[in-house]
């Protein structure tokens, strides 16, 4: 028990580092950043699993003792308990004066009659053992007693087993969904479908258990998207329409909202991002069309959406002169007095705008090392310049709204921004054990409540023939725990006499 | 119209925070009286004044919930200053409710402090509008999951109250314990003077003697003397923190399934998750303590004590400066 709480403690300790450092599971990004702007100390704690808290070694080394500990206590106690739920209550004790909760009373009747009043008054919760034991009264005679010893509240046992097994329970069926699950990210563009296949998603990840077969062959055509902003560019509603064809080849349209996600078979869908993504043409000086397609730009911090993306040409000029465009979408373009744009006014497109700066060069995509889709490798690039009238070099920077087209300088081409489709991001994800986690967190919460609320409760009663044709009453109580309610059931137990005779008393035990 | 509402309750959240603040005065006027040695049972008229004000507090606290709640058109939950308005009402409804049942006056100021500062700062900083939510908050769940989690709150808060009660009064039960052997010992030389002194003036011995028998009555003695037996408010604390616990980890259950369905995933170490699972553990360690050691009563209100502080960490630190998938709190 001692050992059980160390860990307990030891484990809210080792938990926190997590919270303090980026963590690689819930923010990867967060932990780029922090390797760029502590470079000094970034690998020291990544030696130290400071960004992988959850699966370190010291983390899993403690919540393993804790549940080694716990199975160890449990199981004997369970075992115990399951021998205390045959056995009889236990013998009434010789002497009530060593406890604290006691009552007295004198009854008309026989002993056996009051018994038998009493018995009904316990009620169906107690179980109940009556019997009858012999001894000496004072002046020496012998005389029988009879008792009754009654217990209630193995429920509080139970409810604490069950509490701590479900924990268990929960940390094996946590584990099971880990090796066996399957997640996919997709984004895709208005009108475009995805596979529930890996091939098909952005980013795929398995557990070690996972099998393809396991992957329920659907299909998702995003139809529409609509979103609603309050007028301070607050949002309020995300819809995704979607068609899902499933396995039998059946079709269904569907609104995948955020905290609804779509379910298939076993798989759920989840909308978890949104955005804009320009539809271009591309031609090259020899005015081939070299890129045609909806480039999803991704959007900032900025609540009105301005997103950041990049286009790649790779064919542009036989693939000799490829051509590459960053910059950034505007949904509702914003200009300064001077014209020129520099943000967005609003998170719908009431007046989009791309500026694209231009580049040239070698993309660097064939050399088979993979690359981020929004982030231009500048590195074997060149960006293209215009000349002022001044003479002065500046950056081209091409300005583009919806159907507009512009020539390229030197002879590059021209770039169409044709249409702005929108995109939503998808998470795909199986997991089986997800119902299992739910049974066992509600068994646990079930058996928590029975162990912090329900009553342990043990009632003596001994019943004496009393001079006069009554019979004397004496009784005792105990419970586990505190239980401020125990002399209240004690009294309402006995209350079922005192229709004939006051007698009880708190103040003569 | 709705920002009308919205002021009507901005106004009356002020109304209660006044009440409480009369609340606290009345309340110290009784707690002071109690130091200069007023007997323990007089008619208490400045605890009763500070009652009633409490009552008109939060009756106008609730008021002012239900009214931003049909300002915003939602449950009035849904951000760090409603959030706010909910655990301090959850705080001084406990507070009342208690008191039906018995005498837990010595807890007033300490209460209306809470809730008043707690109000404070939520009226000064966490303030938004009454407005609507983005769309990852509109979910049943939110009415499930984060009102439960003020209630928690709530109960953990008054709780630690009570266990602060404790300690100060254990502090002061020792040193009686302690001053106790010493006054034995010196008690046979007072017995002797006084019986010296002769029958004829056992009035005047009486008066001497009393103050002798309790050396160090001081004002702020007195006020701890008046406290119930730090054993009792222990065990009152407890009851409080088991069911707090109970409602803690339905909170954590409740948002495990939020989770999953909003984020699709039901677990994800998530600062606030994080946190949440670190309060969880420290009460649920308070629990198991409690229930298998034989500990100090001391012990498990510091025990008591650190998880509440955690549990305001994780509120006010954890939403305002670590960012996370529960940075929505709106400051």
């Amino acid at each position: 028990m001692r050992v059980a709480l160390l860990l307990l403690l030891l484990l809210a300790v080792v938990a926190l580092p997590g919270a303090f450092f980026p963590q690689r599971t819930s923010d990867p990004n967060a932990v780029q950043q922090y390797f760029l702007d502590h470079p000094d100390t970034a690998d020291l704690l990544d030696s130290l699993h400071l960004f992988d808290v959850y699966a370190s070694p010291w983390f899993s080394a403690v919540y393993l003792l804790l549940f080694v500990s716990l199975i160890g206590c449990i199981l004997p106690r369970t075992w115990v308990h399951l021998k205390n739920l045959r056995a009889e209550p236990s013998r009434v004790p010789s002497r009530f004066t060593r406890f604290d909760v006691r009552g007295q009373a004198r009854a008309a009747g026989t002993p056996e009659q009051v018994r038998r009043r009493l018995d009904a008054a316990l009620g169906r919760r107690y179980r109940r053992r009556l019997a009858s034991e012999r001894g000496r009264t004072a002046d020496g005679e012998t005389r029988t007693a009879l008792t009754i010893s009654a217990e209630r509240g193995f429920g509080r046992e139970t409810g604490n087993l069950v509490f701590h097994l479900a924990l268990v329970g929960l940390l094996v069926v946590t584990a099971w969904g880990q090796l066996v699950h399957y997640r996919g990210q997709v984004v895709v563009v208005q009108g475009d479908t995805f596979v529930n296949a890996p091939l098909d998603f952005d980013s795929f990840d398995t557990g070690s258990w996972y099998g393809a077969d396991a992957q329920e062959p659907f299909r998702v055509r995003l139809d529409s998207f609509e979103s609603e902003f309050t007028v301070d560019s607050q949002a309020r509603d995300f819809v995704a329409g979607v068609t899902l064809t499933e396995t039998d080849g059946s079709t269904r349209t569907a609104d995948v909202r955020v905290n609804h996600p779509l379910e298939t078979d076993d798989t759920r869908i989840y909308l978890t991002g949104n955005g804009f993504a320009p539809r271009f043409t591309v031609t090259d000086g020899s005015g081939e069309v070299a890129f045609s397609g909806a480039v999803p730009f991704l959007p900032t911090a900025d609540p009105n959406y301005a997103s950041n993306g990049v286009v790649m040409v790779p064919d542009a000029n036989g693939g000799e002169r490829q051509l590459g465009f960053n910059g950034v979408l505007l949904p509702t373009a914003a200009a300064d007095e001077e014209g020129n744009l520099i943000g967005s006014a609003y998170p719908q497109p009431l007046d989009p705008a791309v500026v694209l700066n231009v580049w040239v060069g070698d993309l660097g995509l064939d050399n088979g090392v993979p690359q981020n889709l929004y982030l231009l490798d500048t590195t074997d690039m060149e960006q293209v310049l215009t000349t002022a009238e001044d003479g002065t070099e500046a950056p081209v920077q091409v300005v583009l709204r919806p159907g507009e087209s512009v020539e390229l300088p030197d002879g590059l081409g021209t770039i169409t921004f044709e249409d702005l489709p929108r995109f939503a991001a998808f998470d795909v994800r199986y997991d089986p054990s997800i119902v299992w986690m739910g049974v066992f967190a509600g068994l646990a919460f079930a058996g928590l409540v029975a162990s912090l609320f329900l009553p342990r409760r043990r009632i003596w009663v001994r019943l004496v023939a009393g001079a006069d044709g009554a019979t004397v009453v004496s009784a005792a109580a105990l419970a586990r725990g505190d239980d401020p309610g125990l002399q209240r059931e004690l009294d309402r137990v006995l209350a079922v006499l005192e229709s004939d005779q006051a007698a009880t008393s708190k103040e003569d035990r | 119209m709705n920002s009308d509402l919205g002021d009507i309750s901005t106004l009356l959240i002020y109304g209660a925070m006044a009440s409480y603040v009369v609340a606290m005065i009345a309340f110290a006027v009784d707690v002071s009286a109690l130091g200069v040695g007023a007997p323990k049972d007089r008619r208490r008229r400045a605890a009763g004044i500070g009652l009633s004000t409490m009552w008109l507090g939060a009756g106008l606290q609730f008021v002012a919930i239900v009214v931003r709640g049909l300002a915003a058109g939602r449950v009035p939950w849904a951000n760090m200053y409603e959030f706010t308005l909910m655990f301090t009402f959850f705080v001084v409804a406990i507070f009342l409710g208690l008191q039906t049942r018995r005498d837990v006056r010595y807890l007033g100021v300490a209460v209306s402090m809470l809730a008043f500062l707690a109000l404070m700062l939520a009226v000064a900083v966490l303030y938004v509008e009454a407005d609507g939510v983005q769309p990852a908050l509109r979910s049943y769940w939110l009415v499930i999951h984060v009102s439960v989690a003020t209630l928690a709150t709530g109960l953990s808060g008054l709780a630690a109250m009570i266990s602060i009660a404790q300690l100060v009064k254990a502090r002061s039960e020792r040193a009686t314990v302690s001053a106790g052997s010493a006054a034995m010992a010196a008690s046979g030389a007072t017995a002797e003077v006084t019986s010296g002194a002769a029958g004829g003036t056992s009035a005047t011995a009486t008066a001497v003697a009393e103050p002798s028998t309790q050396p160090s009555a001081t004002f702020g003695s007195r006020i701890v003397g008046s406290l119930p037996p730090s054993a009792n408010m222990e065990r009152l604390a407890y009851r409080l923190n088991a069911v707090g616990f109970v409602a803690w980890t339905f909170t954590l259950v409740a948002g495990a399934v939020w989770a999953e369905h909003a984020w699709g995933r039901p677990w994800g170490w998530d600062p606030k998750e994080t946190w949440t699972f670190v309060i969880w553990v420290i009460y649920a360690a308070y629990l198991h303590a409690r229930v298998t050691t034989g500990w100090a009563a001391e012990k498990f209100a510091y025990f008591a004590l650190v998880g509440f502080m955690a549990v305001l960490a994780n509120f006010y630190i954890v939403n305002i400066f670590f960012s996370g998938k529960h940075s929505y709190a709106g400051v």
